[in-house]
């Protein structure tokens, strides 16, 4: 019974581990420009992808690794100079709908020059799974916890004890103001699609283990990680970690003890209430409306 | 400018005419094969194989001396997977074309678009695809050349009962392949005395399934379990499976029996079983088995051309074609309703997915034993009768 109940857990553990990592991407772009950058989740696939593709072609794991990353970078800037820049008097709804065109973009390159099948990558680790109380708990969902918990502080120290942190809040604040008193907001944007890129590229490959990889990997890891970072109030960093977990626990018990026919219809049961009780999601900033 | 756009009107009507005049000359003295396939696209993984197979063996039986005399013509079209596509060609074969016979059609939803207007042109149809609504109930003009999911199914529930199994776990997709090979397999179950006692799904986009293999290993009595599903889905199902070191039989469908889903599970597909075309094992047959020269031969003829791994799907448009060839001969022309009768009474014609024998209440003329079991060791697959 008690061993049921562990297994359900850590399934939760593992899919929320990913969501929340997924979720932490969307957090930066938001915070500097309040836009949410569908096309995140074509970061991770660029990251996944691109270390099958170098592996492929003889690049050893730990070369492939962070060059498909530094990769993933470069898309980001160029989405920000190439498609995102050019309509800088745009308002965030355009700016939103031109993140979706651009993961069309994205996904469709990958499937031309990558192609459609799915690939896997190594575990991290030599051991794949650890059996605590009869129960499986994957050994790559520790490291994905791990690294999550790692670019949480990171973002923290970033945004709290950085100049160029700084200069991100008050760019996301008030641009006009930002740039009166010195900020190069472009620059800033700029930054923060790279830097967006490169984490979303990392989850890429690190959730590659477990979920696999294919051009449109984006689409669903995309999708549920943005769920997870309105659940916990997009733009928080713990917020993100927090409602990813909540996603996955709440999908794995679904599945374990009602019926796996429903497990799909969580997130959006969950995400309606939230958005209902609270507005901001669960450790979101209140927003303030000036008149 | 009025005059030249006149002119050129002329010039294309007359070009047209010529064209149209053409065409019942050169029907003399060729028999003309349509198709339509998916050769890019979604389904292009369908299409491709199938369209170089058509083209192989076409070369190769002109350069025999063709049939009855004639050489063959292939008049293709690529559908790029859609559906309204393919009913556009399949209109251009019958009424433009006029071609003798169509074989083609490389998903259900291109074949079932195409199907009404063959019925009414009255011209013979052979189908590569799967879905067992293309021959159910039995349509006068269209037959088909791959197995349904029904027998995948039965296969297996046949394996199983061989092994004494009473009481199986199911876990499938909710995509439609996934979806479909639930209703059968539970539909057949009763036939061969299974009992499924534990039912889960998945969506075909998860990434994670132990919630779900959990609750099938911890339903009381059940001996093996069957993950219907094609694509990545039971790649991580399998996984899943190794991970969580579920030690009962575990057997896979039909629609992952290709050496992609080999390498994406790894080690965690060791043991596992699957009904599957015997194209998978063509080296490991004994010489005596039926199938046994007409597969490696397609085999050889089909790596040595083109230089890429043979694939079960151009081996539906092998045995499309062959059983197209034979029914031509027997007819002794390309009199339609002739070739059509000549289709409907083959009989123990040995093909690369298995021996067909066609009847008036069977266009498919496949049974559940034309897929063997296979098992995989060692990373490879095993013959495991």
């Amino acid at each position: 019974m008690f061993s049921e109940f562990f297994q359900f857990t850590f399934s939760g553990v593992t899919l929320g581990a990913i969501y929340a990592l997924v979720a932490l991407g969307f957090t930066l772009i938001y915070n500097a420009s309040h836009v949410i950058n569908f096309a995140q989740g074509e970061f991770l696939m660029i990251g996944g992808m691109g270390t099958v593709v170098l592996m492929d072609a003889g690049v050893p794991i730990y070369f492939a690794i962070p060059l498909a990353i530094a990769m993933a970078g470069v898309a980001g800037i160029l989405l920000h100079r190439l498609a995102i820049a050019p309509a800088k008097n745009a308002d965030v709804v355009t700016l939103i709908i031109i993140t979706i065109g651009a993961s069309i973009f994205l996904r469709g390159l990958a499937q031309v020059f990558w192609g459609k099948e799915y690939h896997a990558l190594p575990n991290f680790s030599a051991t794949e799974s650890i059996n605590l109380g009869g129960a499986i708990l994957l050994t790559q969902s520790l490291w994905i916890l791990g690294i999550a918990a790692v670019l949480v502080t990171a973002l923290g120290l970033f945004f709290t004890r950085t100049a160029l942190g700084k200069a991100l809040l008050a760019t996301s604040m008030n641009k006009e103001a930002a740039s009166l008193m010195g900020i190069k907001t472009g620059a800033i944007l700029m930054m923060a699609f790279g830097i967006s890129a490169v984490i979303g590229a990392a989850a890429g490959v690190i959730v590659a283990p477990i979920t696999l990889t294919s051009y449109d990997i984006g689409i669903m890891l995309g999708l549920k990680g943005f769920i997870a970072a309105a659940i916990g109030g997009l733009g928080s960093s713990t917020g993100a970690i927090l409602g990813g977990l909540l996603l996955g626990l709440a999908e794995a018990y679904t599945a374990g003890y009602i019926s796996s026919d429903y497990k799909d219809a969580v997130p959006f049961v969950i995400i309606l209430a939230i958005l209902f009780f609270l507005p901001n999601g669960l450790l979101g900033s209140r927003a303030v409306e000036r008149v | 400018m009025k005059r030249m756009l006149k002119q050129l009107a002329a010039g294309a009507v007359t070009a047209l005419g010529l064209t149209l005049a053409t065409v019942p000359a050169q029907a003399a003295d060729t028999i003309r094969i349509g198709s339509f396939l998916s050769v890019t696209g979604p389904a292009s993984f369908l299409g491709d194989p199938e369209l170089k197979t058509l083209e192989l063996y076409i070369d190769k039986i002109n350069g025999s001396g063709g049939v009855l005399g004639k050489k063959l013509e292939l008049i293709h079209y690529d559908d790029a997977g859609d559906a309204s596509k393919a009913r556009t060609f399949a209109n251009r074969l019958l009424r433009q074309d006029r071609v003798d016979l169509i074989v083609g059609g490389s998903t259900t939803g291109a074949t079932m678009a195409a199907v009404p207007l063959i019925q009414q042109a009255g011209v013979p149809f052979i189908s590569l695809a799967g879905a067992e609504t293309i021959t159910t109930p039995v349509r006068k003009w269209v037959f088909k050349t791959p197995q349904s999911d029904r027998q995948a199914a039965r296969r297996i529930l046949m394996d199983m009962k061989d092994r004494g199994f009473t009481k199986i776990g199911l876990i499938s997709g909710t995509g439609g392949f996934g979806a479909s090979g639930r209703n059968v397999t539970k539909e057949e179950a009763g036939n061969f005395d299974i009992e499924i006692v534990a039912d889960e799904t998945y969506n075909p986009k998860d990434t994670d399934t132990t919630a779900q293999l959990t609750r099938i290993r911890n339903t009381d009595g059940v001996q093996a379990i069957l993950n219907f599903d094609f694509g990545q889905g039971p790649a991580i199902v399998t996984r899943n499976y190794a991970q969580l070191g579920i030690e009962i039989p575990f057997y896979q469908s039909h629609g992952v029996a290709s050496d992609s889903f080999l390498e994406l599970a790894g080690d965690a597909a060791e043991g596992l079983r699957l009904p599957a075309s015997a194209l998978l094992v063509a080296d490991k047959l004994p010489k005596s088995d039926p199938q046994h020269d007409v597969l490696n031969r397609y085999k050889s003829d089909y790596e040595s051309h083109y230089n890429e791994s043979v694939s079960t799907f151009g081996a539906y448009a092998y045995d499309g074609l062959q059983l197209a060839v034979q029914a031509l001969m027997k007819a002794g022309g390309t009199d339609k309703a002739k070739v059509r009768d000549a289709l409907e009474n083959i009989d123990g014609a040995v093909g690369v997915t298995g021996t067909y024998r066609m009847s008036a209440e069977d266009h498919m003329g496949l049974t559940a034993e034309s897929f063997r079991i296979l098992e995989v060791k060692d990373g490879g697959w095993a013959l495991t009768e």
